[in-house]
């Protein structure tokens, strides 16, 4: 069965060929049918890869020698195990939705340009999936850059836009900045130990890294993850990330490209364990990050951007599992997060859809008359991420706050804070959009409108999942089956919360969710489902407002430098540096060739004496001058 | 005789002509210098195939060793000679034509 793993990345291969060559014969139809039915073709792959790994177990399937340089080889190779084919699943199958959602969102592009977004897309998939299934880190960089490329192209997307390139270069740049770090550390292990296959990497690493060489090489893996997966200090990008068409915000930004940073460390988690320097270092990060930009989400009035900081905050919280080392649970949040994100993200597409483009959310209100399917698989994505019982966010995000508890009392505290926050940006914005009264203009409430079903599909699809997603891991308090860590096992080693103390925790996290999203509720109902919204806000919300001035702050202490050095070097080195150098050896040249014209006199005479000279200089400086000193004393 | 005596004239003669050529601007003279130039080289031809043949007819009074250069002699006078008349015919028609022989006249191939 394994060997038709190859067909997972070939099918999003052939489709961005397809698509990307022809983009300008084929009508929209035929390319939204190769766009969709390539992944779905790739999902369906990836399901019977999914069952085959279920009963036979991983296998690595190796295909060509990528490099093959004397006795240091790098494979070509995928590896089909439990990690990577849940991965698979999460990809395929939530890439097959937002394919399906893209067809009707960006229908109003014209058919050249709509065939680039596919291909795109198409591009990304297969990136990603190369990424997931590559066999050793060399394999996994090559779709870490593409899935970097194809993040920069997607944000660009409408490239006419000045705005929206710079955010898509802001995203490439900083991304490089973390490529570098993964870069290194693959460059280190590969000096270390001459290979980059995970199977031989895990197995020689505690003998053959000193402890020194695992925590860097863990360090600088993470960084590589803190670019990809914006985490502090390189997640700015994300939030300007947003200028891309929406349904590829749910896609790259949300749900998958995103969680490349979560899925590299939860693949390496034998060396990550090996170190509990890194393992605190990604804690902490992944906490603050999650706090930081929960703040900021909450005083947001852009709908993307509120979105934008929430998956900054969730791949905070995967982060913080993975630190206190519950691989596993990190991987489930992954999981659901893409469910639930993927869905808010698609509904915030569909509002704007319905309001003509509209983004600001003191301009809308109401919304959940107009937009019902929309409005109800929104709120259910709400509930889902801030934790409401027995969705799928619940189970995540109970397991990580007990992992968190487990291991340190003080970050759990902080990590509760922080879901306390997210609860509160995900009500406000959801009182803010769908209740209320209707904020925009007369010709807006004209226009809206619910989606069409090729939009409300998905959404109703990934509604179920955020809903039902969390029982494959339901606490066994409440008699779930531990079916997601168990299936992990071989791979991942499950942090599991047995006995009686751990059930007594989740009565008491059960309680506290609900009394806390009862609070919530009220609070923002009170405040935010109103008739007048202005959004303007003064004195420290003014400064969350501003997401902290940490863009101001990058450009003050980074940007601007950087900007003042190349200024310099461009109008002073390169001017009159190596300018004067050229332009002085040209003018040289110049004058010493007027000069020596000079010598040209016409004169026989003159010739002749230089001839005469010459040959005298000749005779001096070549002839053995041992002979002509014997000669001359011969002579004399 | 010693051979030093005849490298020391014909330098002598060599230099001569050199800076005949060098200095002078009737182009006779400079064709004079240049024979002189020539004939000092001749006579270093000629000296120095003496030399040889007096070394090796010590040794084999049948080598006609170095021999070939007083034959050789013979050949540059006779194309010397031949030469002059030519150079000669040329400083005629360059009086002929400019009234001089004067060879710094002769510059009109500048620019």
């Amino acid at each position: 069965m394994n060997n038709i793993a190859y067909l997972v990345p070939l099918f999003p291969l052939l489709g961005f060929l397809i698509n990307g060559l022809f983009r300008k014969s084929l009508s929209k139809g035929t390319i939204g049918i190769i766009g969709c039915g390539t992944i779905l073709l790739s999902f369906i792959v990836s399901l019977i890869l999914f069952f085959d790994v279920k009963a036979n177990g991983g296998v690595v399937v190796n295909y060509f020698n990528f490099i093959d340089v004397a006795s240091f080889q790098i494979p070509f190779a995928f590896q089909i195990d439990q990690l990577s084919v849940i991965f698979l699943l999460i990809i395929t199958g939530i890439g097959f939705l937002i394919h399906l959602y893209s067809t009707s969102y960006m229908h109003d592009e014209s058919s050249e340009h709509f065939g680039r977004y596919f291909a795109y897309l198409n591009l990304f998939v297969f990136s990603m999936l190369l990424l997931i299934m590559g066999a050793n880190y060399v394999i996994m960089f090559i779709g870490w850059e593409g899935v970097g490329l194809c993040s920069y192209l997607l944000i660009g997307y409408w490239f006419k836009n000045i705005n929206y390139t710079n955010a898509a270069k802001k995203a490439f740049v900083m991304n490089r900045i973390g490529d570098l770090g993964f870069l290194l550390a693959v460059f280190w292990l590969l000096s270390k130990l001459g290979t980059a296959n995970y199977v031989d990497v895990f197995e020689q690493a505690s003998t053959g890294l000193s402890s020194t060489d695992v925590t860097a090489i863990t360090l600088l893996l993470f960084v590589g993850a803190m670019g990809k997966s914006a985490q502090i200090p390189l997640y700015t990008w994300l939030p300007d990330a947003m200028a891309g068409p929406t349904p590829v915000s749910a896609l790259i930004h949300a749900a998958t490209m995103v969680t490349a940073g979560i899925y590299m460390i939860a693949r390496s988690n034998v060396l990550y364990s090996l170190s509990p320097l890194t393992q605190d270092v990604v804690a902490v990060i992944g906490l603050a990050t999650a706090i930081l930009s929960a703040t900021i989400a909450l005083f947001q009035n852009d709908i993307k951007k509120v979105l934008a900081y929430s998956t900054v905050s969730q791949l905070g919280f995967m982060f913080l599992a993975l630190g206190v080392g519950a691989y596993t649970t990190g991987v489930f949040h992954v999981m659901t997060h893409a469910f639930f994100k993927a869905l808010m993200f698609l509904g915030a597409g569909s509002v704007i859809h319905a309001m003509g483009g509209e983004q600001d959310i003191t301009k809308m209100g109401g919304l959940v008359k107009k937009l019902p399917i929309t409005a109800w698989t929104f709120v259910i994505g709400v509930l889902a991420i801030s934790g409401f019982p027995f969705t799928s966010g619940f189970v995540s995000k109970d397991e990580i706050l007990l992992a968190v508890l487990a291991h340190s009392p003080v970050l759990f505290w902080f990590a509760v804070f922080a879901a306390i926050l997210t609860a509160a940006y995900m009500f406000r914005l959801m009182m803010l959009v769908f209740f209320g009264g209707f904020r925009g203009t007369h010709e807006q409430e004209h226009h809206l409108h619910e989606s069409p079903s090729a939009m409300t599909i998905p959404l109703i699809i990934l509604g179920v999942l955020s809903l039902i997603g969390g029982f494959v891991q339901l606490p066994h308090v409440f008699g779930g089956e531990d079916f997601f860590n168990q299936f992990l096992a071989p791979i991942v080693p499950a942090v599991t919360h047995e006995g009686a103390e751990a059930a007594t925790l989740e009565y008491y996290l059960l309680g506290g969710t609900i009394v806390i999203l009862v609070i919530v509720y009220v609070v923002t109902k009170k405040l935010f489902a109103v008739d007048r919204f202005d959004g303007v806000y003064t004195g420290f919300k003014k400064v969350l407002a501003d997401k902290w001035y940490i863009d101001e702050l990058y450009n003050a202490v980074i940007v601007n430098p950087l900007d003042k050095l190349a200024g310099f070097l461009k109008n002073v080195v390169e001017k009159s540096g190596i300018d004067g150098i050229v332009n002085g050896v040209g003018k040289f040249v110049n004058y010493a060739s007027r000069q020596l014209r000079l010598l040209q006199s016409g004169q026989v005479g003159n010739y002749i004496l230089f001839m005469v000279l010459s040959i005298a200089v000749l005779f001096l400086v070549f002839w053995n001058q041992e002979i002509i000193v014997q000669f001359l004393q011969k002579i004399f | 005789m010693p051979i030093q005596y005849y490298i020391i004239l014909a330098a002598c003669l060599f230099c001569i002509g050199v800076a005949g050529v060098l200095t002078r601007r009737n182009a006779i003279i400079v064709f004079m210098c240049i024979e002189l130039m020539l004939n000092a080289v001749n006579l270093m031809l000629v000296a120095f195939s003496k030399m040889h043949y007096a070394a090796a007819f010590a040794t084999d009074n049948a080598s006609t060793a170095g021999t070939d250069a007083q034959l050789f002699v013979f050949f540059i006078m006779v194309v010397a000679a031949a030469e002059v008349s030519v150079g000669l015919a040329i400083i005629v028609m360059m009086y002929r034509n400019i009234h001089s022989v004067d060879i710094n006249f002769l510059n009109r191939l500048k620019n």
